[in-house]
């Protein structure tokens, strides 16, 4: 089956020209009806193109799924000398996450005109695209798009005869999961190291360069874009009520057609997995499923019957996130994949805040042990303790993000630690 | 209880139940250590920005859903704070076991140990054990020039050195390598801090063993210092410090806060020009020289009687050298002894460099006089003489036939017949310096490390110090020799403390007439009235 695949249940609104090479052309976009929402924003008062994108109830697609129209609605109203910024947050760091890269390398275009659409609702002339150091074609991709747009008359001075002038500048980064955070991107972006900041101030009142500075999510730029020019009403055709819209999951693991679908939020997730990816290729049952990213807390095969929204999400004890799932078959050992995911918290960390610079570097160094099979149960006591307290301690939540799998894998697979503690000890390779 | 009505000016808040009204905008630890609560706190440093990235601070407050670091943001009206409470607790103690996790415990030879801010906040709200057997991070050491050398597995990263480089000294020298539990505090270049005179100041704001000096490497615990409020002697600034000593040994200077003066830093070039305070070639008795040219010793009362007769007899006017180092006490001492005598001129000799300023806080700069009380010399009327260097000028002394005094200059550039001229020559210094064998009269003074009195600094601030020292055998402080011989030879009664000596400055000089020892404090007072000598001397 060529990519991308596809599935009749899907809801194809941001995702309908995977796969077209025809999309990343300038040509190609504007035959594909491209740049027509761009037009249409560029045609209405700053404060309607806000209004349009907060009625449609549009939540940010990054993993905080904070309101689209509420975080502009927040800039401050622009003071001479005193620029505003939009920057797209394109690092998309979560592990198990691969959707915004596909929406650049796909529709380059449509980001453009994200862009353009948000940088003119916040009343910014300037707009940065911070792409993620690891994402190369993706990055090229965007650069000839940009310089397209730029001869086309889409971005530069007077953009398409409105009288407002939109630049976009690319920033690649070096490749830091931190720098996937607001903060910490935005510090990358001006050259510091990519290390958060403490809120407030948030970044509407000191953003970028600590300028006023809306930072948003690839995937909502571009739903934003087409809200805008279809209408709250048109999006809210989609979804449940406080879930609008339609999202991208990624998914990857043990399920026969991983990728990006595209599905009304709301949608079934054990549907979801059993039929639009297929189930898993082995055949054996499903043991536990991340349903938004690998700073989600876990769920079980039994817990699957819930629909794909923030609040049915939330109700389970989890979090959308920014839709990665990540599909484990019973052949896992869940604390192999908990040991992965916390190392790479270890790695990433950026290291001012003690509890997590420590805190995930210890419960990683815990949890190799215990998977070489020589862990005690009061390792589990231990890491429950840890992850307490290096939650909500610090001034970003990577470290709840490391803490929340250890949580979640030790209430509900503390079979699996307990195993691999069992064959340590028949192997002799007790004590510690 | 009635609710306070605030003013616009001061807002009410209530910590660990008790209520207080503070500035509107106080920061939340001050508020904290107002109501007498001493929030532990690792990055957060007075003098410098607050990261909030040690999360030492964290302080439950009501109405917040999560803690709050106490180091950023200030107190709202009605703010209502709990520091002990079960949740902030439980944090803190979070916080101090991860420090723990890597850091090597090597307090047994550790410099820090004993003032380390790790240790006492562990002992007063740290787990009674640490639950890692994970093995730990091993960085090692490393030389980052100047004076200071980094054991990185002390650390605890809360970037003070690299924020003090940065926004105090605006010389970034250091930076935070690497990211997680592998960063790591280096220099960016090989010279690292060589080259920075503010340097050291980051081993004193380390709040653990990390950053150690090199000069002070092993050479005291900090339980065994006695440590005693004093003023840096090395330059016109004045730096408010503390002389640390053992065994009555000065084994380092610290600085001390004070706003008006040096904030919280100090110098390299004053912090670590120490050693001349513990010289032992000390003169220990008085000495009197004899018929055949010796120098007998003999006691105080006897030296100063013979010294008062023959002062008594003395004429052709007076002549004195002091030394720049000498406290305000002695010098107005000397000025009213030559007066007695007839009056004449003074000079002081003081070496001289180039002025350093910290670009942090410009109030404090390394000044060109390198000596305490140039200004005070200058204020008693003795006139600068020689090179920058601190020797010459004193042709016209060695030439004075009546008279001549020297208050404390060791002599060392003057020919083997200075003073040969003089019908009386009265040393009084520390050292027996190969010019001060001609004198009549040798008598031990002491130091000012030995010694209670004032000096005065480039801004007019008149500041104390305090004995942290023995004085060695029978030298006494200038003030009280030349206070006894001026009663000797005057209606003039002797002092018996330090600060009856300061008392008498006023007839020399009145401004000093209108400051009162007990206003001085601990931080000094400012002299009115004399900004006509502001730029003299240069």
């Amino acid at each position: 089956m060529a990519y991308p695949y596809r599935h009749p249940a899907e809801t194809l609104v941001i995702s309908e020209h995977f796969g077209n090479p025809e999309a990343r052309t300038l040509k190609g976009w504007e035959a594909l009806g491209g740049y027509k929402p761009m037009r249409t924003a560029l045609g209405l008062d700053r404060a309607e193109v806000v209004n349009i994108v907060k009625a449609s109830g549009l939540r940010g697609r990054g993993g905080a799924g904070f309101p689209t129209g509420m975080k502009w609605s927040f800039m401050p109203k622009k003071e001479p000398g005193k620029p505003h910024f939009l920057v797209c947050n394109a690092d998309e760091s979560e592990p198990g996450t691969f959707k915004d890269r596909e929406l650049m390398r796909w529709t380059p275009h449509a980001l453009i005109e994200g862009c353009v659409v948000g940088a003119y609702a916040i009343n910014a002339e300037h707009a940065y695209i911070y792409v993620r150091g690891e994402f190369f074609e993706a990055a090229q991709v965007m650069a000839r798009a940009i310089e397209e747009a730029y001869a086309a008359g889409y971005l530069g001075k007077n953009v398409m005869g409105s009288g407002h002038d939109i630049d976009i500048t690319l920033h690649i980064g070096a490749g830091a999961y931190i720098c996937g955070e607001e903060t910490g991107l935005l510090n990358s972006l001006e050259g510091r190291r990519g290390e958060p900041r403490v809120k407030p101030p948030y970044p509407a009142i000191a953003g970028a360069f600590r300028y006023p500075t809306a930072v948003n999510n690839v995937e909502s730029l571009i739903a934003a874009a087409h809200i805008v020019h279809h209408g709250a009403d048109w999006y809210k055709q989609w979804g449940t009520e406080k879930s609008v819209g339609t999202k991208l999951f990624c998914v990857s693991g043990h399920v026969k057609r991983p990728g990006n679908y595209e599905v009304p939020l709301g949608f079934n997730f054990r549907e979801f997995i059993y039929d639009v990816c297929g189930g898993t290729p082995s055949g054996k049952p499903i043991k536990a499923v991340i349903p938004g990213g690998s700073s989600v807390p876990i769920l079980t095969a039994d817990e699957l019957d819930i629909g794909m929204d923030y609040e049915s999400m939330a109700a389970a004890g989890t979090m959308l996130g920014c839709g990665s799932v990540i599909v484990m078959d019973s052949g896992t050992n869940v604390v192999k994949q908990v040991r992965r995911m916390v190392d790479f918290y270890a790695h990433e960390s950026c290291g001012q805040c003690t509890p997590c610079r420590e805190g995930t570097a210890w419960a990683s160094k815990i949890l190799k042990r215990v998977e070489r099979g020589r862990g005690t149960p009061d390792d589990l006591d231990t890491l429950l303790d840890i992850s307490d307290k290096m939650s909500g301690k610090t001034i970003c939540v990577l470290s709840d993000a490391a803490a929340a799998p250890i949580v979640s894998s030790i209430q509900k697979f503390r079979d699996d630690y307990l195993a691999l503690m069992d064959a340590g000890q028949l192997a002799g390779a007790g004590g510690r | 209880m009635a609710e306070p009505t605030p003013t616009p000016e001061t807002v009410s808040v209530t910590v660990d139940g008790m209520t207080l009204d503070v500035p509107k905008g106080t920061r939340l630890l001050d508020a904290c250590a107002q109501a007498g609560v001493d929030v532990p706190h690792y990055c957060y440093h007075p003098g410098m920005s607050a990261p909030a990235q040690c999360r030492m601070c964290l302080v439950e407050v009501e109405k917040s859903p999560k803690l709050v670091p106490a180091c950023v943001g200030s107190v709202t009206d009605g703010m209502v704070v709990h520091t002990q409470s079960e949740n902030a607790l439980r944090a803190r103690e979070g916080v101090l076991e991860f420090y723990l996790v890597n850091h090597p415990l090597d307090c047994p030879v550790c410099d820090q140990s004993g003032e380390c801010k790790l240790q006492d906040y562990v002992s007063a709200e740290g787990p009674a054990m640490g639950r890692s057997r994970e093995p730990k991070r091993v960085l090692g050491r490393d030389d980052f020039g100047g004076d200071v050398l980094f054991y990185a597995d002390r650390c605890v990263m809360c970037t003070r050195c690299v924020r003090f480089m940065r926004e105090v000294a605006q010389d970034e020298r250091l930076t935070v390598v690497q990211r997680g539990h592998r960063a790591v505090i280096d220099t960016f270049y090989d010279e690292g801090l060589t080259g920075n005179i503010w340097a050291d100041n980051i081993v004193d704001i380390c709040p653990v063993g990390a950053l150690v000096s090199k000069d002070f490497l092993h050479k005291a615990r900090a339980w065994d210092l006695d440590r005693v409020p004093s003023v840096c002697p090395n330059c016109s600034m004045g730096c408010n410090i503390r002389l640390e000593t053992r065994d009555d040994q000065v084994m380092r200077l610290k600085p001390r806060p004070n706003p008006e003066v040096n904030a919280h830093w100090m110098c390299d070039f004053g912090r670590l020009n120490y050693n001349w305070m513990n010289r032992v070639d000390r003169i220990e008795a008085p000495l009197v020289r004899d018929a055949s040219g010796r120098h007998v010793p003999m006691s105080w009362a006897d030296t100063l009687t013979r010294l008062a007769d023959a002062l008594r007899g003395a004429a052709g006017g007076a002549r004195a050298v002091v030394s720049p180092f000498e406290a305000n006490e002695g010098m107005g001492a000397l000025r009213r002894v030559m007066e007695a005598v007839g009056g004449g001129e003074g000079v002081f000799r003081c070496e001289r460099g180039e002025e350093v300023v910290l670009p942090g806080f410009p109030e404090l700069a390394l000044r060109r006089d390198r000596a305490a009380n140039a200004v005070g010399a200058e204020l008693f009327g003795f006139a600068r003489t020689g090179g920058a260097d601190g020797t010459g000028g004193l042709e016209s002394l060695a030439a004075h036939t009546g008279v001549l005094f020297v208050l404390g200059d060791e002599l060392g550039d003057a020919p083997a017949d200075f003073g040969a001229n003089a019908s009386l020559f009265v040393y009084v210094g520390q050292h027996l310096g190969p010019a001060a064998r001609n004198a009549h009269f040798v008598l031990p003074a002491t130091t000012f490390a030995e010694m209670e009195g004032t000096f005065t600094n480039i801004q007019r601030r008149v500041q104390r110090f305090w004995p942290a020292v023995r004085a060695p055998g029978m030298a006494r402080p200038a003030w009280q020799i030349l206070g006894v011989l001026l009663a000797g030879i005057s209606e003039a009664g002797a002092p018996g403390t330090a600060a009856d000596a300061f008392a008498t400055l006023g007839a020399v000089r009145p401004e000093f007439g209108q400051l009162a020892w007990a206003d001085l404090g601990a931080n000094g007072a400012v002299l009115p009235g004399v900004r006509e000598l502001q730029e003299t001397g240069d």
